[in-house]
């Protein structure tokens, strides 16, 4: 691996650029070095390993038992990584992709590091961009005191910073435990764990529990369930939740059915899931659609991971939820596509050499749809009842609005909402909102999510400051071609 | 998808600002009005433009039905209920040089010789009052003090509702596939079954060039997309639009703060696939020209980028009328980047002609019969 520090080194043109160093980008980007393919792997943190494997390398948690067997499997996958041929770029944001025209079926990537941005073209690009948390608007939410159960773990591997005083832990889905795992590990002293999953899911998950039980998830679920669930205080049933406090978190309201209590607390960790980051492949332009299961826009893909837009494929958790395991599985199949497309490998060595890694990333995924449909949140949560509630923090948007411009304005979509509301339109550009926003507007007009639609993403996918683009080298056509 | 009746006085095509308007105007005739759109009303350049409302260095061509549509801007709110977002800081042409500057005088020397009198030269110093953050070289400018802006999809939407609380008949989502007479009537038949009208309006923006062309009256329209860009919030430092002489900029802070760059740099149209792709490297030289203008924007940062998709005809002047070649057809399209302003005044202007044959707002140079014979 080589990496880079400053843009100027980069090449003007790779076989292949990846997008994000989290398992599955640094997967892809070690097959195909190993295939021959010329790889820039870009990622905007300083060091590799993306959410799941944060601060691998450099984390000062050094206590294994606290992170956890999982995460320290991140030293192999970046170990592999190091002693590729791939060039590496970390603290690289990529903000844009489109056609370039130089090169008829290539891409032009917009890259920015140290403050200096490039276009750098790709013949294939792989986007591994993961997934981000599902947000979770509940009355409070924006006090401080509350954070994301994400922006905790990120806290604990990055700096090994744990929440101080009375925390509480609230939501639903299998990274709910393991951060109260994690958490609890590393002396976070955790009043309650607050969890949100409806009772009414059983039953529409029953069907996918055999899978499951033949699965590495049960296993793995089972330990941290026994971890916790003995020494932490459970609350299950939840149906309602406000954080509550004048400037600073006071106190959690909980609801369980009809009965109501208050449990004081100094910290609240909110998580409903994860979701696709969908950000980056939307404004690429590739295709998606809702997956009603995992209960998000997922990108259409094929069988090696490639999307509607012909050279561009998304591996990992962007391609749909499965895990650390399976995003790995993932970037190598994607990886030999890319390989295959370029002429790098012929089809029958693609399909010989991606087999087992196929029956290895269907072992691992079996039993993923049994979490997808025990931990679908319940509909208040994804859609908050109260009208008061925050659901886009860039613009101050309350989920009463949203309603409003739904059933009084005739507003059909989330992209005509933004004209009256501004959602969306932050710096965020929608990812904080986005999945509220199409759930409010869906449940408003009685129709579904998929046929509300989602934003359309506009680049820089990542704000960008205007001294690097202006100090963009421009073609001379680009200083004729100017109109009225 | 279908709905309402099958037969009106007049079927609008495009549910762009000009559309919307022209179907609301005719419905306060009294007219009964279907309006067709593929999308959803301000889809496309009508919803995603700089909502510039400018009557400012306007070809001569466009003043009447400007001025026209500018006392109904100023009025908006009585009109469809809405405000539109409309702010009224007045537009202001900088002159980088001299010759700029003799350039401005010459213009507005023009106008006050036909009778305009709504551009104002300015010398160093106001203009150094109104935009401060201008760079000190500046010698003046032009001013139109009546100018402003408005959020364009909102004020697309505000006419489209309107339109509909009085009885137009509004289907979107609806594409028109083919348009053929029918007695004393047009067919207009649609993915989602056919309506008949004694008169339809052509007001397809980047589309209208092929409807006309189906009626065998071409004209050399091209589908262009031109790009815009729009910073996080910045401590307010500018009141009006401003737009350069020489250099392609404009731009416009919002009562939030954010700074939205345009100029008619072009990305590339896709209109077939509803899609535009940037060209970065054009978007640079039009930020590099805020770069080196406006030294307060140095360190701000560009949170999204963008094209609509727009009808652009060869001599930038929209093709609005009656029809040279049929009775009952009626165009209102290609407004060339600069029709949002115009889409109040002209929807007025239209359904007067419709309904009474005539108006007194003039559109000489505007009509379609222009381009008849040069195909």
């Amino acid at each position: 691996m080589t990496p880079v520090k400053d843009i100027a080194t980069v090449a003007e043109a790779y076989d292949l650029i990846v997008v994000g160093a989290g398992p599955a980008g640094l997967s892809a980007g070690v097959r195909a070095a190993e295939l021959g393919l010329s790889v820039l792997l870009a990622d905007e943190n300083p060091t590799p390993g993306g959410q799941i494997y944060r601060a691998i390398t450099t984390t000062p948690v050094t206590d294994r038992s606290i992170l956890g067997e999982d995460y320290w499997r991140g030293s192999g996958i970046v170990a592999r990584f190091e002693k590729s041929a791939a060039t590496y770029a970390p603290g690289c944001t990529v903000w844009s992709i489109g056609p370039d025209e130089a090169t008829p079926g290539s891409f032009e990537l917009g890259l920015s590091l140290g403050g200096k941005a490039r276009m750098i073209s790709a013949a294939q690009v792989i986007l591994a961009t993961g997934a981000q948390e599902r947000p979770f608007p509940i009355p409070g939410w924006t006090l401080p005191g509350v954070m994301t159960a994400g922006a905790a773990q990120i806290a604990l591997k990055g700096s090994g910073i744990v929440p101080s005083g009375r925390t509480v832990i609230a939501g639903c889905g299998p990274l709910l435990y393991l951060l109260a795992s994690q958490l609890a590990a590393a002396g976070t002293e955790i009043v309650a764990v607050l969890d949100t999953t409806p009772r009414s899911n059983w039953s529409k998950a029953l069907a996918a529990l055999p899978d499951f039980l033949r699965s590495p998830y049960l296993a793995k679920g089972l330990k941290l369930m026994a971890a916790t669930r003995g020494k932490l205080r459970f609350l299950t049933g939840v149906t309602g939740l406000a954080a509550q406090g004048e400037k600073q978190l006071g106190g959690i309201r909980v609801e369980r059915g009809s009965r109501v209590e208050t449990i004081p607390c100094d910290a609240l960790l909110l998580h409903q899931g994860v979701l696709p980051s969908v950000n980056f492949s939307n404004a690429a332009g590739c295709e998606h659609y809702f997956d009603e299961e995992q209960h998000a826009w997922l990108p259409r893909l094929d069988e090696w991971y490639a999307s509607s837009v012909a050279g561009i494929a998304i591996a990992g958790d962007g391609a749909g939820i499965g895990g650390a395991e399976s995003a790995a599985l993932r970037g190598e199949i994607a990886a030999f596509g890319a390989a295959f497309r370029l002429g790098k490998l012929g089809e029958s060595q693609r399909d010989a050499q991606a087999a087992p890694v196929r029956a290895e990333l269907s072992r691992r995924l079996r039993g993923r749809r049994f979490l997808d449909l025990i931990y679908k949140p319940a509909p208040q949560f994804l859609a908050p009842p109260q009208d008061e509630t925050i659901i886009c923090r860039c613009e101050e948007v309350t989920a009463g609005q949203v309603r409003d411009a739904a059933a009084r304005l005739g507003v059909t979509g989330p992209n005509q909402m933004k004209a009256f509301l501004r959602c969306g339109m932050g710096p965020c550009q929608g990812r904080l909102c986005g999945p509220t926003v199409v759930e409010l507007i869906a449940q408003t007009r009685g129709v579904s999510p998929a046929e509300t639609g989602y934003y359309r993403l506009r680049p820089p996918v990542k704000p960008v400051t205007l001294a690097e683009l202006a100090a963009l080298p421009a073609t001379e056509a680009a200083v004729k071609a100017v109109v009225r | 998808m279908r709905t309402g009746r099958d037969s009106a006085d007049v079927v609008v095509i495009g549910g762009g600002i000009h559309g919307c308007s022209t179907a609301l105007h005719c419905a306060l005739r009294g007219l009964s009005v279907i309006l067709i759109e593929k999308d959803h009303a301000g889809r496309h350049a009508s919803g995603v433009n700089a909502g510039g409302v400018r009557q400012l260095a306007r070809h001569v061509a466009e003043i009447p039905l400007s001025n026209a549509s500018m006392a109904i801007w100023h009025d908006i709110a009585n009109l469809v209920d809405d405000d539109c977002g409309f702010s009224s800081d007045g537009q202001v042409l900088v002159a980088e040089n001299e010759a700029d500057l003799a350039q401005c005088r010459a213009r507005v020397e023009d106008l006050n010789l036909r009778g305009f009198h709504h551009e104002e030269m300015i010398d160093a110093k106001e203009l150094r009052e109104i935009v401060p953050a201008v760079s000190e070289d500046c010698p003046g400018g032009v001013i139109s003090r009546r100018d402003g802006a408005a959020i364009p999809l909102r004020a697309t939407q505000a006419f489209k509702l309107k339109a509909q609380r009085i009885g137009v008949d509004v289907r979107e989502g609806v594409r028109v596939t083919k348009i053929e007479h029918d007695g004393a009537n047009w067919r207009v038949v649609t993915d989602a079954g056919e309506c008949l009208a004694p008169r339809i309006v052509n007001a397809a923006g980047a589309w209208g060039g092929r409807i006309a062309a189906d009626l065998g009256e071409p004209v050399p329209l091209e589908a262009v997309a031109p790009m815009l860009s729009i910073t996080a919030p910045l401590p307010a430092f500018i009141k009006p639009v401003v737009i350069l002489r020489g250099r392609k900029l404009s731009f416009k802070q919002f009562g939030n703060g954010t700074v939205l760059i345009g100029g008619g740099y072009l990305g590339r149209a896709l209109p077939d696939e509803n899609r535009t792709i940037l060209d970065w490297s054009k978007l640079a030289s039009n930020l590099k020209t805020v770069w080196e203008l406006f030294p307060i924007m140095r360190g701000a940062s560009i949170v999204r980028a963008w094209a609509g998709i727009e009808g652009r005809i060869a001599d930038e002047l929209p093709v609005f009328g009656r029809s040279a070649k049929h009775e009952g057809v009626y165009h209102q399209f290609g407004f060339s980047l600069h029709g949002f302003q115009l889409g109040p005044g002209a929807g007025a202007v239209m359904a007067e002609i419709i309904a009474t044959g005539r108006s007194n707002v003039p559109i000489d140079g505007l009509g379609i019969e222009r381009f008849a014979g040069s195909h």
